[in-house]
């Protein structure tokens, strides 16, 4: 337990009759999703008006585990779910659980788009750097040289900076934070769940099974130390203005803006 | 036929498209949601329901992609709302794995797909009726649907309305399929004043202690939990027990898929919808859809006045095929003759159906319609062959 969390216990938001968990022992998920439900309870979230969409993969999973109104759905297709969901349900707090190839590989189309439109959805992308459930295949964030399954000879592809692509495309909310800092991840979350437009937050986890232990990066502990001297994106990285360019993995709010959320502008247009 | 009632329609008669009648159907049978991606020849529909949903008090969004308005459209339908998504052969394709979702995890949406010709991106503004069995085994794995295959916009419209009343029903996705001549060519239609909306979501309610999203009753249709409503429930595409969270038990898997598709046999007496035209003593029977019924219907006319027993059987239904009314519709006919454009698609599920008789097609993939003179000539061929 964290002492500043007193009354909080992460056991009653989770649904404890599909305990155990199926996260692998050290998994950074298990981290993501404790700050998420402690963001929850801090801002008395309402679980009856409370819907998690989530994708597929080890990510997509952990909406099964929380106890809310929770949706899993096809791989890739989370944000294109929750849009037509908080569409439907503007009285409804719609967050997404995704995953990096989730939401950048086979979803990365509807990721610029959700952040184009601004409608009000949180959207937490877990980034590990790999495809764990399939069994460790290279994803679009995967660090160049790294060993996958299917990157034998070292991960030839630069990696994007997701955080970089979202404010591009115009999220109203974007934030990186790791699950070293829960506390911090927590606020961060926080912050994200209160945007009145569409909230883009990436989650540094760490995947010790299938990726860490192929890449000889040691223990849970001494991957999520690594978390910021290593995750650091490739992709575009000289083509982009500060913050994006500096050698220091920029975490915290990154950008925010006030642009019209779309589903009230929609609902005004008659 | 039809079991439901629209008696109370009175006349008011409008040009309209197959398209816009379509759309007019959607927001008298209560949608409140469409979200699509433009493709001819479907277009009109959405066109129109970005002017009309708003009106209506819904919520017209174009998305990304084919991709995402189907998903849209599922997650606004588990929110509640009647939803609604149209397109066209490359977009329906892009749309099946989570039209795949929708049946599997009894989520209630309906989806027009205007008929072009194939394969790829084919002939986008000609008329086709190839994508039969796309609409029903266009998706991965085993899973039953309905489509339903009007030939008029005034039957579009009706269809549209028998559409999300079967798909709130049976809890399933329902499809349907037209092609471009009839989606795009503008008829008189008395459409008469609103007509009431016969099927509302079957809502759960009750106890929330020990609720089990998928445990059906008698109809073997589980009400639905609505978000918001407390039930705190989980919906996935994973193989789930009652409890709606994943399950590869094999008795639970079996058990679930089974009902999925009994719950829809339940409900034949309102799915299943035909024309049956001069079948009774005909020694040849015409099978056909769409364009292709309509071109049927007058080559009937014409082998009668020329005193050959000729019928037209037109299944509205189009899957579950309405096996039982063709069967009775063919009871003495010695010959069948399936004209449609396509190589041989609705033939060979006649043929299934009718193995002790002679089926024949006719056959056209030119993106021209069949004329009733082609049919004709077919089925007079045919009467003198039998």
């Amino acid at each position: 337990m964290f002492r500043d969390a007193p009354h909080f216990d992460v056991r009653d938001y989770l649904r404890q009759e599909m305990m155990p968990h199926f996260l692998c022992p050290g998994c950074g998920h298990g981290m993501a999703l404790r700050a998420l439900l402690w963001a929850l309870h801090e801002l008395k979230v309402d679980r009856d008006k409370l819907a998690v969409v989530s994708g597929i993969g080890c990510a997509g999973r952990l909406s099964a585990y929380i106890d809310a109104n929770t949706f899993h759905t096809t791989h890739g297709r989370p944000l294109a779910y929750a849009t037509g969901l908080a569409l439907a349900r503007p009285d409804l707090q719609v967050v997404v659980i995704t995953g990096d190839g989730d939401c950048l590989a086979i979803g990365g189309n509807h990721l610029i788009h959700a952040c184009r439109r601004n409608l009000k959805l949180t959207c937490l992308m877990l980034n590990n750097e790999i495809y764990g459930m399939t069994g460790g295949q290279v994803s679009p964030t995967t660090s160049e040289t790294r060993l996958t399954t299917t990157t034998p000879h070292g991960n030839a592809e630069p990696n994007f900076d997701a955080c970089a692509l979202a404010t591009a495309a115009g999220a109203g909310f974007v934030g990186r934070e790791m699950t070293r800092h829960v506390p911090k991840l927590k606020e961060l979350i926080k912050d994200g769940l209160q945007h009145p437009g569409f909230a883009f937050i990436e989650v540094l986890s760490d995947c010790t099974e299938v990726y860490g232990r192929k890449n000889d990066m040691g223990s849970s502990s001494e991957m999520v130390l690594r978390q910021k001297s290593e995750m650091r994106p490739s992709a575009y990285r000289d083509s982009v203005d500060e913050p994006f360019r500096s050698t220091d993995l920029p975490t915290g709010i990154l950008a925010r803006n006030t642009r019209p959320e779309y589903g009230a502008a929609l609902r005004a247009a008659k | 036929m039809n079991a439901i009632d629209r008696s109370h329609a009175k006349p008011a008669a409008k040009l309209l498209s197959g398209n816009a009648a379509c759309a007019q159907g959607a927001i008298d049978a209560g949608c409140t949601f469409f979200a699509g991606y433009p493709i001819t020849p479907s277009s009109e529909i959405a066109e129109r329901l970005s002017t009309l949903l708003p009106k209506a008090g819904g919520v017209f969004v174009q998305m990304e992609d084919e991709i995402a308005a189907m998903a849209a459209v599922i997650g606004a339908s588990m929110g509640g709302v009647k939803a609604l998504t149209a397109t066209s052969g490359p977009g329906f394709s892009l749309k099946q794995e989570n039209i795949g979702y929708a049946a599997g995890a009894e989520i209630p949406c309906v989806i027009v797909n205007v008929m072009r010709g194939g394969p790829s991106t084919g002939m986008p503004t000609r008329p086709s009726q190839a994508d039969i069995f796309q609409t029903r085994y266009g998706s991965h794995g085993d899973y039953p649907i309905i489509v339903l295959a009007p030939a008029s916009a005034r039957e579009i419209y009706d269809e549209t309305i028998r559409a999300f009343d079967l798909a709130e029903i049976c809890r399933t996705p329902v499809v349907l399929l037209y092609d471009q001549v009839i989606a795009q060519s503008s008829e008189t239609v008395s459409l008469g004043g609103r007509p009431p909306v016969h099927a509302t979501r079957k809502w759960a309610s009750g106890s929330r202690e020990g609720y089990k999203p998928y445990a059906a009753g008698d109809d073997l249709v589980p009400p639905m939990p609505r978000p918001g409503d407390g039930y705190r429930t989980h919906t996935t595409g994973l193989t789930h027990s009652e409890t709606g969270f994943p399950s590869q038990d094999p008795e639970t898997v079996t058990r679930n898929l089974g009902r999925l598709y009994a719950k829809l046999e339940k409900h034949r007496d309102l799915i299943d919808s035909f024309e049956a035209v001069r079948c009774e003593d005909a020694d040849v029977v015409i099978v056909a859809i769409g364009i292709s019924a309509r071109a049927a219907r007058r080559a009937v006319d014409t082998c009668r006045a020329e005193g050959k027993k000729v019928g037209l059987f037109r299944p509205i239904t189009l899957w579950p095929f309405p096996e039982i009314a063709l069967r009775e519709a063919t009871k003495h006919a010695r010959a069948v003759l399936v004209p449609e454009l396509n190589i041989g698609q609705l033939r060979l599920e006649i043929e299934r159906l009718l193995r002790d008789r002679r089926v024949e097609g006719l056959h056209l993939i030119s993106g021209e319609p069949i004329t009733p003179a082609e049919i004709a000539a077919a089925a007079t061929k045919l009467a003198s062959e039998v």
